[in-house]
């Protein structure tokens, strides 16, 4: 996404379930409202385990991609 | 967040490496998606919770030889051990321990043969207290 400036970025990559999610939710604690953070990840799970986490803890997805088997999220922390 | 604070409370009733793996993969995950995640650990559960009990967990019956190898894939690729999940849930502050009094006297077990991370000794009205108002209960 053009013009979407990063804060915070995490590498996940390597990293199985629960992971991914425990290394957001430590990042994400010390980040403002509206800051961005995107995180690399290779887990599979992950691909629906971090929208499940962004919803239930009231954050953002505001991107996706798929690099073959590399996947890259962009989450707005509310 | 304008959602209710969600509530996850487990029964902790074996005390093998298959099964506290995904107690504290749950309970990891769930206080990091911001749920309060309560532990009833109860019988073998209880075992876990005893100085050394989470290092020394193997494998249910005879599948118990192949631990080590078991152990040797966990940590190959990443997956943290059993203690050092206990930790991640310990420092976000919403999971909470409980050994079951009971079982402590059954087994003979004393409180200071527990480890330092059990908030609580409790029966089973605090347990059904806490889930009955509980968004998720599991018994594992």
């Amino acid at each position: 996404m053009a013009g979407v400036i990063v804060d915070v970025e995490i590498d996940c990559r390597g990293m199985f379930c629960p992971m991914p999610i425990v290394q957001l939710k430590k990042a994400t604690k010390d980040m403002k409202p509206g800051q961005v953070l995107r995180l690399m990840a290779t887990d599979p799970g992950s691909v629906r385990d971090i929208p499940a986490w962004a919803g239930k803890t009231g954050n953002k997805v505001l991107e996706y991609s798929d690099d073959s088997g590399v996947f890259t999220f962009l989450i707005e922390v509310s | 967040m304008s959602e209710k604070k969600k509530k996850i409370a487990i029964i902790v009733h074996s005390g093998t490496l298959d099964k506290l793996y995904p107690v504290f993969m749950l309970s990891s995950t769930g206080s990091a998606m911001d749920a309060d995640v309560h532990l009833f650990f109860t019988f073998w559960g209880l075992d876990a919770l005893k100085k050394g009990g989470l290092e020394s967990a193997k494998l249910p019956g005879v599948m118990s030889l192949g631990t080590g190898m078991m152990k040797d894939r966990i940590k190959k690729v990443n997956v943290p051990s059993l203690t050092e999940l206990l930790k991640m849930c310990r420092s976000t502050g919403n999971v909470k321990i409980y050994a079951c009094s009971t079982t402590m006297a059954i087994m003979d077990v004393k409180k200071e043969d527990l480890i330092p991370e059990v908030d609580d000794i409790v029966g089973a009205a605090t347990f059904l207290d806490i889930a009955m108002d509980a968004d998720v209960q599991l018994f594992i």
